[in-house]
């Protein structure tokens, strides 16, 4: 079903402001005092309302009120938030969520229950505002009205007690997709429509009428405790196009003189539509008619006066057209505009892009690098000198245009941690346990795509933490800890790998029960020898789970193993520490993005592998006088430290007899996670742009194999696991106790 | 090279239909594939070798950019391999499974031709006596009163047999998610 752009546009902004809400009040549970916050929050519901009633989604309109009068009542400091307060407004927000959606789904009427919820919600509201109701209206109309104060230096005040807003829409507001009414709707939420008359002045003749064009426009007197602003940002929308002018309340005769000499109508017939909507008496408009032509002369009494009280609203382009607002007014409001323009400007270099455009780019930039590096080796080959300084300087523009492409798609993982603060305020509230989620590099980046698939298995080891991980106040009590707990979600980069963290200051992996529990479901022998690590690695065995009884969290034994088959999909790697009684940590390590890397060839028998760039510490010869005296191990001496090694040719079981080469044994020696492994190879290739092809089903159970990418040749070469071997090798290590023994001392 | 893509003008549903099987020769043996089953024929060129998967998985090719894998048909056939000449080609084949269309490579000795051969001419795969698995088979068509072994792709190329990893049982031993997609791959009839 295709929809209305306009609408398209409303579900998105409002999608977006009620996360944003949501996000906020989570904040604000913490530091309750930040008006910033409050502001902002203020504004992301104020915002809805003014769109829904922009559509007349009146449901909407009339629930997000409320919640935005006690808002404002937070904002003015009428009222502090509290912890049920941000509950309520939570509620009120998955509730404005509700609204907007059956909003937008037309043809389906708001439920029984979903009126329901509103009702009950906005008693709440009442309740929570309590004896705090809003002043009344004419009191603040006066509080508020900008000429209270003033000693009325020149002219009679007017005796109106409205608002008077000049309005004339301009020809093309339909045409636009906007409707005249839905504007007047909403501006009755803002306060009384008292009088209103319509000009249709310059309705043509049936004739000449173009059905698609808006010849209307109104005068409407309103009674409300509104600011100026509020009321202007009722036709946010059509400002552009539009003739308004919005007269406060009291406003002197000289600004009505003004109004009237603005309007497109004949001045005699705007005094009568003026008197005719009650803005003035029909003396006030003798008044102001004769008044009219000796204008001028009272400039100079005005200026003083608009110096004089600043915070009165300009009527802005009458005045300044008149010459009657005094030089610094007209400074600052320019500069105001100015700095309008510029906000307005800087959201406008932003631009939306679907994630598919940026995923084609991003594969025809894989494709550019690759035939790249053919031209690359064609000029080789060739031998021409000129040709190869060009591709040269090509392929460096090759690497930055793929470092942008992919830059493009970064994201900061702090959205996604700052998703769980709810998941967290409202787990901890099921399971009865006081926590608080801390945030740590929430600015780090990473490829949206591996966002996308790490949330899930992130929510999953938050969800863990909250349920297995954290004791209940009580036994925290017990053990002297404080009776809150900490759950932190960190991440940050290490060598070209991101590092997330999920951790919580709880009691611990329970060693015993674990091994229990995995030689019970005959996952390990009873007489294997295990380090700590391994048990807890069994937590992630399919079919594990040590909750005794099972929560509606978790402790259904289908999570550990998925979240580490979701990690091992993105090519990354999980571990976990634990210290029984201080807590747990939970790290992810993933590569930044899926699709192109730099890498580093090598030749192992006829085969070409590539290494990981970032993960490579260094490479040298493999001499034989490194091997002397290790009695065949798979270690060498490495400047006094043992540095386990594997022979790629063994482990990949590679003839590299048949190859016809010399071979010379060549370690490359990569760093994983804090370790240093050896690899042999028999050659080294250099640096290769590295651009990673999935490999298919029919290699999805390859360990030590992560990818494939195509060669400048158009061969295909593997991409080495680094850290699918690296466990490789402590396996092995384990397995042989005295290298064990050498490598802990 | 054999042209095998005109597979839009194939009358589908009507159980009288001629269906068109692409022929070709491996260890001796003619055998037959639907050609709806088939994407392209290509020339057999350089394929790397992919460590540590089972024999009858040759390697992997650069089909215009994507990485392809190609399975030596002779040995996932058990038969015995003959060496590469200048005829034998590698015929690309279309495995839809579940959600995902992937493409597989055959190497095969030599490609004949298209055959048109009607449904009633197709008979059941006999139940014993045939040199390769009866799963592989989905029929036997009869063409000039000889027998032509018409293929079961979906069998022949399954994806659960072909990811089977040979040597690493020892280093995972708990996570053997293989042991549910079945480890028959050298069952012989």
């Amino acid at each position: 079903m295709s929809m209305d752009p306009g609408l398209q546009a409303f579900e998105i902004e409002s999608a977006e402001l009620l996360e944003q809400m949501e996000q906020v009040l989570l904040i604000l549970e913490d530091t309750p005092e930040d008006e910033e916050r409050i502001n902002e929050l203020f504004r992301a519901v104020h915002t809805i309302k003014g769109s829904a009633g922009l559509f007349g989604f009146d449901d909407v309109v009339s629930f997000t009120h409320h919640t935005e009068t006690l808002m404002e009542m937070v904002r003015g400091g009428e009222m502090t938030l509290n912890d049920a307060l941000i509950g309520l407004l939570l509620q009120c927000r998955d509730q404005i969520s509700t609204l907007v959606d059956q909003a937008l789904n037309v043809g389906e009427p708001t439920t029984a229950q979903q009126l329901a919820d509103s009702t009950r919600l906005q008693a709440e509201l009442d309740v929570a505002m309590g004896q705090k109701t809003p002043p009344p209206v004419e009191e603040s109309a006066n509080s508020s009205s900008p000429n209270e104060n003033t000693t009325s230096a020149s002219g009679s005040e007017g005796n109106n007690e409205n608002w008077h807003i000049s309005l004339r829409f301009g020809i093309d507001v339909l045409r636009q997709g906007m409707d005249p009414m839905s504007f007047l709707r909403y501006l009755s939420t803002v306060g009384d429509i008292v009088q209103l008359v319509t000009v249709y002045d310059h309705l043509p003749a049936a004739a000449d009428m173009d059905p698609e064009a808006c010849y209307l426009g109104f005068e409407i007197g309103l009674r409300s405790s509104a600011e100026k602003d509020e009321i202007e940002a009722v036709f946010e929308f059509v400002l552009e196009d539009c003739t308004i002018n919005i007269l406060p309340p009291n406003s002197r005769i000289e600004e009505y003189i003004a109004l009237i000499n603005t309007l497109p109508e004949e001045n005699l017939r705007v005094g009568e539509i003026l008197r005719m909507s009650g803005a003035l008496t029909g003396q006030e408009l003798q008044e102001a008619l004769t008044a009219q032509a000796s204008a001028d002369v009272t400039d100079n009494e005005e200026s003083e006066e608009e110096t004089s009280t600043p915070a009165a609203p300009p009527l802005g382009d009458i005045m300044v057209d008149q010459g009657a607002v005094p030089k610094p007014v007209v400074e600052a409001a320019l500069a105001k505009q100015a700095k309008d323009q510029e906000k307005k400007s800087k959201e406008s270099q932003m631009v939306r892009v679907s994630a598919d455009k940026l995923e084609e780019l991003i594969n025809l930039v894989g494709e550019l690098v690759i035939s790249g590096a053919n031209t690359r080796l064609l000029a080789e080959e060739d031998n021409n000198p000129a040709m190869m300084e060009t591709t040269e300087n090509m392929s460096r523009l090759v690497e930055d245009i793929r470092d942008t492409a992919l830059g493009l798609r970064m994201v900061q993982i702090g959205t996604t941690f700052n998703r769980y603060r709810r998941t967290v305020r409202e787990l901890s509230r099921d399971v009865d346990k006081e926590i608080k989620l801390r945030i740590h590099g929430g600015d780090t980046e990473l490829d949206k795509t591996v966002v996308e698939k790490i949330s899930d298995p992130l929510m999953h080891l938050v969800r863990n933490s909250i349920d297995h991980g954290v004791e209940s106040p009580a036994r925290r009590k017990e053990m002297g800890k404080r009776t809150k707990a900490t759950v932190t979600l960190s991440a940050h980069h290490d060598s070209g790998m991101i590092v997330i963290e999920v951790s919580d200051d709880g009691q611990g992996l329970p060693r015993d029960k674990i091994l229990a529990k995995a030689i019970e479901k005959d996952l390990v022998s009873p007489d294997q020898e295990l380090t700590d690590q391994e048990v807890y690695m069994l937590i992630f065995e399919p079919g594990f789970s040590t909750a005794e009884k099972v929560t509606n969290i978790s402790g259904r034994g289908v999570g550990m193993d998925v979240v580490r088959r979701n990690v091992e999909a993105l090519r990354g790697f999980i571990e976990v520490d634990s210290t029984p009684g201080k807590g747990s940590t939970f790290r992810i390590r993933l590569p930044l993005t899926l699709a192109i890397i730099d890498g580093f060839q090598v030749r192992v028998g006829g085969s070409f592998y590539i290494l990981p760039l970032d993960l490579i510490e260094e490479c040298l010869e493999l001499r034989q006088d490194l091997l002397d005296g290790q009695n065949g191990g798979s270690y060498i001496n490495m400047r006094g430290d043992v540095l386990p090694f594997l022979r790629l040719d063994e482990v990949f079981h590679t003839d590299r007899t048949e190859t016809g080469k010399p071979h010379r044994d060549n370690i490359v020696i990569v760093h994983f996670a804090g370790q240093k492994v050896g690899l042999v190879v028999d050659e080294l290739l250099g640096e290769y742009q590295t651009v990673i092809k999935p490999m298919g089903q029919v290699f999805q159970h390859l360990s030590g194999i992560s990818g494939a990418t195509i060669l400048g040749s158009g061969e295909v070469a593997m991409i080495i696991d680094i850290p699918a071997l690296v466990q490789r090798i402590n396996k092995t290590l384990h397995n042989r106790p005295e290298v064990q023994k050498i490598a802990n001392a | 090279m054999a042209q095998a893509e005109n597979s839009e003008n194939m009358p589908e549903s009507s159980a009288e239909a001629i269906r068109q099987f692409l022929t070709f020769q491996l260890a001796e043996d003619n055998y037959g594939i639907e050609i709806l089953d088939i994407r392209e024929i290509i020339e057999h060129g350089s394929i790397t070798a992919v460590p540590m998967m089972p024999d009858f998985i040759a390697g992997v090719i650069n089909l215009r950019g994507a990485v392809v894998p190609v399975i030596n048909l002779a040995l996932r056939f058990g038969l015995v391999e003959t060496p590469p000449t200048k005829r034998t080609s590698i015929v690309i084949i279309e495995i839809a499974d579940e959600d995902n269309v992937s493409e597989v490579g055959i190497i095969v000795d030599q490609v004949h031709e298209v055959l048109d051969i009607a449904s009633e001419d197709i008979a059941a795969p006999p139940t014993f006596g045939a040199k390769i698995r009866a799963d592989f088979i989905s029929g036997m068509g009869k063409v000039d009163e000889v027998f032509l072994i018409l293929l079961d792709v979906k069998h022949v190329l399954s994806i659960a047999e072909l990811s089977a990893v040979k040597a690493l049982q020892q280093e995972t031993p708990a996570t053997s998610e293989e042991a549910s997609s079945g480890s028959a791959t050298e069952d012989q009839i």
